[in-house]
């Protein structure tokens, strides 16, 4: 035979705060896992700063990098930063077809993109210069490949929340994920500045 | 804006704001783009300005897209990334600053 025990309703205190809503702490511990990309990033590009002259006889970075072709892969990737910007505020202004519209738009030029950064190291690899020809092109392909790769998580990711958005509306929790992406893509456009900074620019001095 | 969600009264992106951020980091990616593709300067003067336009044009993304400032809501955003920007010219700068200073030492 059970006993039924029945706890007075009070017994438990539950977890509630006042001025923090969850999705202002998840917004936060996701900038705080991006500060923790960030230190990824940095110590790959202090490998690309100590094996900047070790191209063993092979192609440097004059010879390689096109600067019109990275300033057109540059320019997508800043328009997606202000479009998905722009279906940030159609989400939080409950606009549901404006806020799929962006996030479409903003995929397109995240997908352009990558699609020029394959095409690139495609070339590169077909010359011969692929990241095994020296140290100074295996931390190019680290580097840039590394970036490319987020690019990628954050296009899957966006499929997602077009779904997400499409078959849910635009509901508390969905904003919140389309928060922590929008963190995220810009997050991205950042590491881009220091990549084309570093690694193009600097290259062709 | 005219119809926040209540849950999310801190989100503070206007399509001004995003206009204004557009705008300079497509000229601050310009000039640097140009000058070194097309501008008749010197190697230092061309590495130091597109050095120094790199850092302005990433203070304009974290203000006009990732929203942060020192306000009460962005102020523990911001201190992390302080923070991290701190490791970040640690890890970088002593890196670079040990391998070429002992890379030098050994010639």
């Amino acid at each position: 035979m059970t006993t039924q025990v029945t706890y007075p309703a009070n017994a438990y205190p539950v977890p509630e705060e006042e001025h923090h809503d969850p999705g202002e702490n998840t917004l936060f511990g996701f900038w705080l896992y991006l500060m923790t990309d960030c230190l990824l990033f940095a110590s790959v590009f202090a490998t690309w700063g100590v094996l900047y002259f070790a191209t063993d006889g092979g192609p440097g970075p004059k010879e390689l990098f096109e600067l019109d072709y990275v300033a057109i892969e540059t320019a997508a990737l800043l328009v997606s930063s202000i479009t998905y910007g722009f279906a940030m505020i159609s989400a939080h202004a409950g606009r549901k077809g404006g806020a799929l519209f962006w996030l479409a738009v903003t995929f397109v030029c995240g997908l352009v993109f990558i699609g020029m950064e394959i095409n690139e190291f495609h070339h590169l690899i077909a010359e011969g210069a692929g990241p095994q020809r020296s140290a100074f092109l295996t931390a190019f392909f680290s580097l840039v490949g590394m970036h490319g790769l987020h690019v990628t998580a954050g296009l899957l990711w966006m499929i997602v929340m077009m779904i997400e958005v499409s078959k849910r509306g635009l509901g508390g929790k969905t904003l919140t994920r389309l928060g922590c992406l929008s963190m995220f893509w810009h997050f991205l456009d950042v590491v881009w500045i220091c990549v084309f900074t570093t690694v193009y620019l600097m290259g062709a001095l | 804006m005219a119809h926040s969600h209540d849950s999310h009264s801190t989100y503070h992106g206007t399509v001004k704001g995003y206009l204004t951020g557009f705008v300079l980091s497509i000229i601050l990616t310009a000039i640097p783009f140009w000058m070194v593709m097309e501008g008749d300067f010197s190697t230092s003067v061309k590495f130091w300005t597109i050095s120094i336009l790199a850092v302005v044009q990433i203070i304009v993304h974290l203000k006009y897209f990732l929203h942060l400032d020192f306000t009460h809501e962005g102020k523990p955003n911001t201190l992390a990334f302080l923070f991290s920007a701190l490791i970040i010219v640690l890890v970088v700068g002593l890196s670079l600053w040990i391998i070429y200073e002992s890379n030098a030492m050994m010639m």
